[in-house]
């Protein structure tokens, strides 16, 4: 087995990382998350000058790459700097029009992928929790269009999106998987509103509600009432892209932990020397190579069969539940009451890693849809 | 040990509950319920309102204004108060320095510093850890030298907790440089509210502002506010230290925790039903409730040992981390249990007079810094890690 970047894969990853570092360091972000859009839209463009998020598409709809590959590199690469921007959502909704879209829909995926069009994915709500098929939002027929009730929950980057991709129900029961469809709907339509804030981890999410929103015949994305595979298949990459943004993170903070426990004294010595510090420190080293070879597993798999691609996703987003919060709690006690500040780059790497488990399905949810996964197998 | 109640203790028990019923503000209660910040005079008006009662102190000998409760009598209030969701008093003064004084402390001391306590003259904060003496507290390099009948003041302490809303401050200074570190430390009052005293807000990760760093310039302390002898504040600052920790087994507030845990698990849903009938979510919520219930009677052994032996001793680090760890479990699952909206930071709506719709459920913004805010738990008042090493060494003797 290689999963060894190709050198394309690490050319992209070397010169996001170098950007980063240079034209957009972590105390010149903390600065921009508390009003909309919570990023820079300047350094926005820059990345897509970059080829990000263009890396996350095929190459036969504009894209740079789109291999699962390129997203786990992508989204290491991030989560190695904790960057927040509307990656996650373009991710999600560029792939929901590349897969469902006409050709109207390809122009806006190549605004996303030059940075010119933020599109968010609105699908989540406010008691769904976690369930993909949990929709409340309703799709009435109204001529020859539709009219869209209902409230969507924790959008990424909601306030940020020119438009939205919202999940609505136009057939069958709250929770069944048939009757989902996927609209296209600008964000400045009448009747639609978005209330943005500040997530824990530094991104931006909204609260969007939709009351009667008018949308046309053309607005609707792949067939009617067939949407759940879609919508399961982009979460899926979503996983593995946060997946791949926990292992980025664990790995940082691996380091910024050693480096402390080498240079803080007490008792005349470093920390360090302490076999009581030593033992829970190789315990988050063990730990971490663990989460990176579920996120390998997945990666492996995401061209095979739905059974066996959703299976090796759930236990990945299990393992990265566990081994993020594990290790961000241990990085905080090992560092101590500096570790609780906000001023240390640590405690926001931290939170990053505890909120991991609170997007598209926490370490209980994925434990129990591996187990029906595995009993369907 | 007997675990049921006298009927004395049961007639205590219904005496408090009908003082909290009749004296509880119950805008206090909901903001307390729901893990908000009070501001300073909130904390006040609920000491005031103790005071009149009597209850501030009650631990205290009856000569110095407190009640000469019993263990049991200690514990009923520490639960039913908390599980009313009474703010808490603050410790710094009532809980720790209060010991101090009362066992080391001269008779001017007592008469001056304790009433005063009790009416809320003085708001007290702690200057144990500087920047380079954490677990290492023998460390300290804060200097006090004679001049006079005062002492001069230099150096820093941190993590002081609400040192923005302190008056006075009780400091452990390095008097002496000769012999063993811990030989070389005195217990010392400052007077806050001088030029020399500088505070500064730490701003912790939950976004909260309730640590400090606290600087001294030249600060000046009446020798008269030096507690026992020069050099001998390390005895003084250990006994502290084991009070410090038999209030950090939070029993009371855990169980009001739990309960605020179960609720949130009868309204968030999963999978169309309550998420507490969820088999996954139920597992975790039984076994933090089980170790708490085990931890209510590892408490009341250790305080009644503590009351027949007259000071709390190496068993108090037993209660501090496994009180601490319980606790951080039951505001782990709590987030656990909001889902998605565990995400929004939503600091707005924890402010004193605060008048924000929160987004998701009314106690979804209180939960995330809470969760995050109890990760100090495990670090402060001698990390665990400390508190494993005394157990290792003054109870195992290894």
């Amino acid at each position: 087995m290689d999963f060894k970047p190709t050198a394309d894969q690490q050319m992209l990853s070397d010169s996001l990382r170098r950007f980063i570092a240079e034209r957009y360091p972590l105390h010149l972000r903390a600065k921009l998350v508390d009003s909309a859009p919570g990023y820079s839209v300047e350094i926005w463009r820059q990345f897509a000058d970059l080829g990000v998020p263009g890396a996350l598409f095929d190459p036969e709809v504009g894209g740079y790459g789109g291999t699962p590959r390129d997203i786990a590199v992508v989204f290491e690469t991030l989560g190695q700097a904790a960057v927040s921007a509307p990656f996650l959502a373009s991710l999600l909704a560029g792939r929901i029009l590349a897969e469902a879209g006409g050709e109207a829909d390809q122009v806006l995926l190549n605004q996303i992928i030059a940075g010119q069009a933020v599109v968010a994915f609105a699908h989540q709500e406010p008691t769904s929790r976690y369930d993909l098929s949990h929709v409340a939002t309703a799709a009435s027929r109204a001529g020859d269009g539709w009219r869209i009730s209902g409230a969507k929950a924790v959008v990424s980057y909601g306030e940020a999106a020119d438009s939205f991709i919202v999940s609505a129900r136009t057939s069958g029961a709250l929770t069944d998987a048939d009757g989902l469809s996927l609209f296209l709907v600008p964000s400045d339509e009448p009747g639609l509103s978005v209330r943005g804030y500040v997530g824990v981890d530094g991104a931006r999410s909204a609260e969007v509600s939709f009351q009667d929103v008018a949308v046309a015949v053309g607005q609707l994305l792949g067939t009617e009432g067939k949407a759940f595979e879609l919508i399961e298949k982009v979460t899926g990459l979503g996983i593995l892209a946060l997946c791949a943004d926990g292992v980025g993170a664990l790995d940082v903070v691996k380091d910024m932990t050693a480096d402390y426990l080498r240079t803080r004294t007490q008792f005349g010595q470093p920390i360090g020397s302490f076999q009581a510090l030593q033992h829970r420190m190789a315990t988050m080293l063990i730990e971490i190579e663990q989460a990176r070879s579920a996120l390998t597993n997945a990666v492996a798999v995401m061209d095979e069969p739905r059974l066996e691609r959703e299976r090796a996703l759930s236990a990945a987003k299990y393992t990265l539940g566990r081994v993020s919060a594990l290790v961000a709690e241990e990085a905080i006690q090992m560092h101590g009451g500096i570790g609780m500040t906000w001023e240390l780059a640590l405690s926001h790497y931290a939170k990053r890693l505890i909120m991991l488990d609170h997007v598209l399905g926490d370490v209980d949810h994925h434990l129990e849809r591996y187990i029906a996964l595995s009993r369907a197998a | 040990m007997d675990l049921t109640f006298s009927a004395e203790d049961e007639a205590f028990r219904q005496e408090v509950r009908q003082f909290l019923v009749e004296n509880l503000p119950t805008d206090l209660a909901a903001r307390v319920r729901l893990e908000m910040h009070l501001s300073k005079a909130e904390t006040e008006r609920w000491q005031a309102i103790l005071n009149a009662r009597g209850w501030l102190a009650p631990h205290w000998p009856v000569e110095h204004g407190g009640q000469g409760w019993s263990v049991t009598q200690r514990f009923i209030w520490d639960y039913e108060s908390s599980l009313a969701h009474a703010p808490r008093t603050i410790a710094f003064g009532l809980h720790m320095l209060a010991p101090v004084l009362i066992k080391f402390g001269n008779e001017d001391q007592k008469r001056h510093w304790l009433p005063r306590m009790l009416n809320g003259s003085d708001w007290w904060c702690q200057g144990y850890s500087e920047p380079g003496a954490g677990s290492d507290l023998a460390a300290v390099k804060t200097t006090a030298v004679r001049d006079g009948d005062e002492y001069v003041i230099n150096g820093q302490k941190t993590w002081t907790s609400y040192g923005q809303n302190a008056n006075m401050i009780f400091c452990l200074v390095r008097t002496a440089n000769t012999g063993k570190r811990q030989e070389g430390i005195s217990f010392v009052l400052v007077d806050m509210d001088q030029p020399g005293v500088e505070v500064r807000p730490i701003i912790t990760l939950d976004g909260d502002h309730e640590v400090n760093e606290v600087f001294f310039t030249d600060a000046r302390a009446p020798v008269s506010n030096l507690v026992g002898e020069e050099n001998q504040g390390w005895t003084y600052a250990k006994y502290l230290l084991t009070y410090e920790r038999t209030t950090m087994a939070m029993v009371g507030a855990s169980s009001a925790s739990l309960a605020l845990l179960k609720e949130i698990g009868r309204t968030e849903m999963k999978g169309g039903r309550p998420l507490g009938e969820d088999p996954y979510f139920a597992a975790r919520v039984a076994k933090v409730e089980i170790e708490l219930e085990n931890l209510r009677t590892t408490t009341m052994r250790v305080v009644a040992a503590a009351a027949a032996g007259g000071a709390p001793g190496p068993e108090s680090s037993m209660l501090k981390v496994k009180g601490t760890e319980v606790r951080q479990e039951i505001v782990s699952l709590m987030r656990r249990a909001l889902g998605p909206y565990a995400l929004p930071f939503q600091p707005d709506a924890l402010k004193p007079g605060a008048n924000v719709a929160p987004v998701g459920p009314a106690y979804a913004p209180g939960v995330t810094p809470s969760y995050l805010n109890s990760r100090k738990l495990t670090i402060y008042g001698g990390s665990n890690e400390v508190q494993r090493n005394i157990i290792s060494k003054a109870i195992l003797k290894l």
